[in-house]
């Protein structure tokens, strides 16, 4: 497989093989692999060939821990060759265990530390609108990741803004010690935001929720991943 | 300075589209309404993240609020959304060191050029009055690295043209001290009977490390350093430029030994940290009369 080729979801768990080595299901088990493949496959407005065309659409990794699913996914579309997986994290290659837009083709942010990505995402769909661009800014946070109170400085502004250029994807797996009472969407919906809870492995329902219309006003949508 | 400054950033906006402002409600009444200034309430973290994004799309982020709000609170947003991210900025911050010492401890930010010093990439600037703030900021606007301007209300009676390195403002052959910013008019003042060089620093990152090896070629390896900012900032890049000179360094700032716990004047704070003219001429007659062992 190399760069260019048409790929398909079933050619994640051999790209995935490439970094984990005999763990032959540990791909299964990433939380945000569905969100990153339906956003890749069928939302997202981006391309290989398009990483510096201001008019393309953003995705922004803000969870930058565990980022196999999301390296999996950039070779699988083409951004990176399949085979720089096979080094990754060892001194010279592009891939470490959070990813560098610097070093990475078609990777936005560099993340790692938690509460970053969506206050940048505010940022950057502010500036497409002063542009008078339509490309969207879509971001994926953990639920745990908004424990960082940056999150909710963002939360607030969004909504106030009405930047429905936006799009939240809180990867749900129940991981923060402390929890979210009434669940993850009310903390966005109370700020004005749209809000959507589905399965997190429903790939059908995840690009439903993912392309409903929100008018004036930013959308989350809560991606359940809880084991089963 | 923040006058000049806001007015030019204003001006410049009218005829670049990419220049965009971010505050967190410092200043709001500084900057006339525009969908360009964004106020995002008192959320510095956010403030800086929103800059990041901004210049992610291809804009150039003026992001400003008082010193230790825009340099201290967000410090690993400046770390990680502007030098991870790979992309530039102009931070400008008013407050200095102490300009408002009634405020007490939670608006001084003596550690601000320190900490930005910890960071690679970044250029520097302390003006030293007023007019040397506009040609700084048009600069800046124009440029797309990453800037901190560092305002104060404290400064000089004459102004200065802005230029990339040190500016000898007298030259003598006893010795050399670096003057930065405000701390120009009392270096003259303290210095007045002293046969020494006087350079005068707006931009001090990058460092005149080559600026400061010929002033001291000409005169004698007696450095004085007098900083407005925490004390021996810029010790190491002295240090460095002086690096196969045999030379004896000393650096006068806002001392690092102690938490002043005292309200009063900006004159009170420069008195105890030594940097008044008394202060600064008792620093230097120790090491420029005395240049054997002080």
């Amino acid at each position: 497989m190399r760069v260019g080729e048409k790929t398909g979801f079933a050619d994640i768990p051999a790209l995935f093989e490439r970094m984990t080595g005999d763990e032959k299901h540990e791909w299964a088990a990433a939380s945000t692999l569905h969100v990153l493949w339906v956003l890749y496959d069928r939302v997202l407005d981006v391309s290989p060939d398009r990483v510096d065309d201001p008019d393309r659409d953003r995705f922004l990794l803000s969870k930058g821990h565990g980022p196999m699913a999301y390296y999996a996914v950039l070779a699988a579309k083409g951004f990176i060759e399949p085979s720089i997986l096979d080094e990754w994290t060892s001194w010279d290659s592009p891939l470490g265990q959070h990813p560098d837009r610097v070093l990475v083709p078609g990777v936005e942010i560099s993340s790692g530390s938690l509460g970053h990505g969506l206050p940048i995402a505010v940022g950057q769909a502010v500036g497409l609108r002063l542009q008078g661009r339509s490309s969207r800014v879509f971001v994926l946070v953990g639920d745990a990741e908004l424990d960082e109170g940056s999150n909710h400085e963002a939360i607030a502004l969004a909504g106030r803004l009405g930047l429905d250029n936006l799009t939240v994807v809180v990867v749900d797996n129940e991981s923060g010690t402390h929890g979210w009472p009434g669940g993850v969407a009310a903390r966005f919906a109370v700020e004005g935001w749209e809000a959507s809870t589905v399965d997190g492995r429903d790939q059908g329902s995840l690009y439903e929720a993912f392309t409903a219309a929100h008018p004036g006003r930013p959308m989350v949508v809560v991606a359940r991943v809880v084991a089963s | 300075m923040r006058e000049v400054f806001a007015s030019t950033v204003q001006e410049v906006m009218a005829d670049d589209p990419r220049v965009a402002v971010v505050i967190a409600e410092i200043s709001r009444d500084a900057f006339r309404p525009s969908p360009r200034v964004v106020n995002v309430g008192i959320r510095e973290q956010l403030m800086v993240g929103v800059g990041s994004g901004l210049a992610l799309t291809g804009m150039r982020p003026v992001v400003h609020s008082y010193a230790p709000f825009l340099v201290e609170r967000p410090y690993e947003q400046i770390k990680l959304d502007f030098g991870h991210q790979d992309v530039g900025g102009v931070f400008v911050s008013i407050g200095g060191s102490y300009d408002d010492p009634v405020w007490g401890r939670t608006h001084q930010s003596p550690g601000d050029v320190a900490l930005f010093d910890s960071m690679p990439g970044w250029r520097v600037q302390v003006p030293g009055h007023p007019d040397e703030v506009e040609p700084m900021v048009r600069a800046a606007l124009a440029a797309d690295d990453r800037r901190y301007l560092r305002l104060s209300l404290r400064q000089n009676e004459n102004a200065f043209p802005v230029v990339e390195g040190f500016t000898a403002v007298r030259r003598g052959s006893g010795g050399v001290v670096v003057a930065v910013g405000p701390m120009l008019d009392p270096v003259l003042a303290a210095t007045a009977d002293l046969d020494v060089t006087v350079l005068y620093a707006t931009t001090i990152r990058p460092f005149d490390g080559a600026g400061l090896r010929a002033a001291v070629a000409a005169s004698r390896a007696d450095v004085l350093l007098v900083e407005p900012y925490l004390e021996g900032t810029s010790a190491h890049l002295a240090s460095e430029a002086l690096s196969d000179v045999p030379h004896r360094l000393r650096s006068l700032g806002v001392r690092r030994d102690a938490e002043l716990r005292a309200y009063g004047t900006a004159d009170d704070h420069d008195a105890a940290h030594d940097l008044d003219v008394l202060g600064i001429a008792a620093a230097a007659r120790r090491l420029f009369t005395h240049p054997v062992a002080a």
